[in-house]
């Protein structure tokens, strides 16, 4: 740091504040198929992450989601005996572009001693509710959706290929980039006995030769699931994490929000092919003191492969010049690739838990209990909801990163 | 090519509650196609909105536009997402640029055949779409290369 600003910016920071140390999964099911309903699965998620960080659910005082969750934090309350409610929190935005910033802002409130001890989660039932790729569309649409909907531009798959289409062609990156992204969570899903997807191998043949969901980029393997489930994250101060039972996890930084006028009416942001990540990226790894190279776990949100893709080159962990060259099956996974991938099959092919299993994957790859564990532990950056707005991600690491 | 791009039973446009959008819809009903204009710094903004993002004046007016631009993105979906459009087969979106204007970009359907060589770049007009029979009428405003 060498101005003033800078040190004043140093001293506002999320960095080593706050540690994750619990983390909760339900099964993950096709959706449709959960025997529980989705507020069940939210309170399944919770009390695991507790057990697994060994604290009381009555200890929790805070909750924070996104996605617009359906189990809401006063409820979740009620129903676990809180104590107190001391912060009870929502990210706008659909998708998953809140998923880190859940994190984030759990973070915030532990850091600023709003609270002491918050859940950031997930519920998702969609076999219970709406499917997000059906439109569920009223008879009439108005606002942005009477200009898109009328010309059959309405699930996410179709608000986004636009971005796609037009990212290919100004990088000249090629379909194959994109099926190694898809190859990659496929492979590590393998592994993992929590993925809806174990035991469906899927080759670049069998890519190939898949249904289009859109022409030019979005072949069938380029979707992510639809699924029922949860997931938790418990955080709490940095200094409680020391006595923790497992190895610490520490929130680095956390970036969210969007590039300028992200969200202009009608496709009309300035900066059109992008993940808007462009602005977001550049202030994660200030506030984490770390670079891109630094980076041993890579967790990126697939909503779509070409989100992936955006995602990684605006969080320069690829150049878009180097992507056809760096982005095969075999730099992306585990243990012996480059940059090894979403580690236990990602939205892809774990569960589509709308990206926490994401951050999930990554404390485990910290902490060195990953199925498919990377060598290079120390640092991951977890990426949420590319192509939405808003999005957000977030960098973890170990003590060693402090 | 039947009397309508997509088949009917797509949610149909409406100016919502607010009427932000109703000089817009009620242009196309003429065959006219108009965006904003900012009455204190002259950039045109699209879609509809209350200020402008630039000075941030609210003296937005309404103006009539050529159908001209070019094809900036497009898509070709296959998966029916909506029961209106299953069995229908692919269909093309595109997003039009209009170099006139500040290079707003619109959403709407490329005319032709759904499985033609879509290149970026190309030049277009619109077309009208009217909607004669629906409750209430609407008119759509697609695409075509020229």
């Amino acid at each position: 740091m060498t101005s003033g600003d800078n040190n004043r910016m140093a001293e506002r920071t999320l960095r080593g504040k706050t540690a994750i140390a619990g983390i909760g999964e339900t099964t993950y099911y096709k959706h449709g198929q959960s025997p529980d309903s989705e507020f069940k699965l939210a309170l399944m998620a919770i009390v695991k992450a507790c057990e697994d960080a060994g604290i009381s659910p009555h200890d929790i005082d805070g909750f924070a989601s996104y996605g617009n969750d359906r189990s809401d934090g006063p409820r979740l309350a009620a129903a676990l005996g809180i104590k107190e409610l001391r912060f009870s929190n929502m990210f706008w935005g659909g998708g998953g572009g809140g998923v880190c910033g859940a994190v984030g802002n759990a973070s915030a409130a532990v850091a600023t001693g709003m609270a002491d001890c918050v859940v950031a989660f997930r519920s998702l039932a969609q076999g219970q509710y709406a499917r997000y790729g059906r439109s569920g569309a009223a008879a009439a649409v108005a606002g942005d959706d009477a200009f898109l909907f009328p010309y059959g531009v309405m699930s996410p798959a179709q608000r986004f290929a636009m971005k796609v289409t037009r990212f290919m062609h100004e990088t000249g990156i090629r379909q194959e980039a994109l099926r190694a992204i898809s190859l990659a969570c496929y492979h590590h899903a393998q592994n993992n006995p929590n993925a809806v997807m174990r035991g469906r191998t899927l080759d670049e043949a069998k890519y190939d030769a898949s249904r289009w969901i859109i022409e030019p980029f979005f072949h069938l393997y380029d979707c992510c699931q639809e699924n029922d489930g949860a997931a938790a994250v418990i955080v709490i101060p940095a200094e409680r994490a020391k006595d923790s039972r497992h190895k610490a996890t520490y929130l680095l930084a956390c970036g969210q929000g969007c590039d300028h006028r992200s969200a202009a009416p009608v496709h009309n942001m300035p900066n059109y092919p992008s993940s808007h990540f462009r602005q977001i990226a550049p202030r994660l790894y200030d506030m984490a003191k770390l670079k891109p190279a630094d980076m041993g776990i890579v967790q990126c949100y697939e909503n779509f492969t070409g989100g992936v893709l955006m995602s990684l080159v605006e969080h320069d962990l690829v150049k878009a010049e180097q992507a056809n060259e760096f982005l095969t099956p075999e730099n992306l996974i585990a243990p012996n690739g480059k940059m090894p991938l979403n580690t236990s099959g990602g939205n892809l092919a774990e569960c589509y838990m709308h990206g926490l299993e994401l951050v999930i994957e990554a404390v485990r790859q910290i902490r060195g209990t990953a199925i498919n564990q990377v060598k290079k532990n120390d640092a991951a950056i977890i990426i949420g909801g590319p192509m939405v707005t808003p999005v957000s991600s977030i960098i973890l690491g170990s003590e060693a990163t402090l | 090519m039947s009397e309508t791009y997509l088949p009917n039973g797509l949610p149909t446009p409406s100016s919502g509650p607010d009427g932000l959008a109703a000089p817009y819809w009620e242009g196309t009903r003429l065959d006219l196609l108009r965006i904003q204009k900012c009455g204190g710094c002259g950039v045109w903004q699209w879609g509809p909105e209350w200020i402008c993002h630039r000075c941030h004046s609210f003296d937005l007016s309404w103006h009539e536009i050529k159908g001209t631009g070019r094809i900036y993105s497009y898509q070709r979906p296959h998966h029916p997402v909506h029961t209106a459009l299953s069995g229908h087969g692919p269909y093309i979106a595109v997003l039009i640029e209009l170099p006139d204007y500040g290079n707003i970009r619109m959403v709407g359907n490329l005319l032709g055949d759904p499985k033609q060589t879509v290149t970026i770049g190309a030049p277009v007009e619109a077309v009208f779409e009217p909607h004669d029979k629906a409750d209430p009428p609407f008119t759509l405003v697609h695409w075509r290369t020229v």
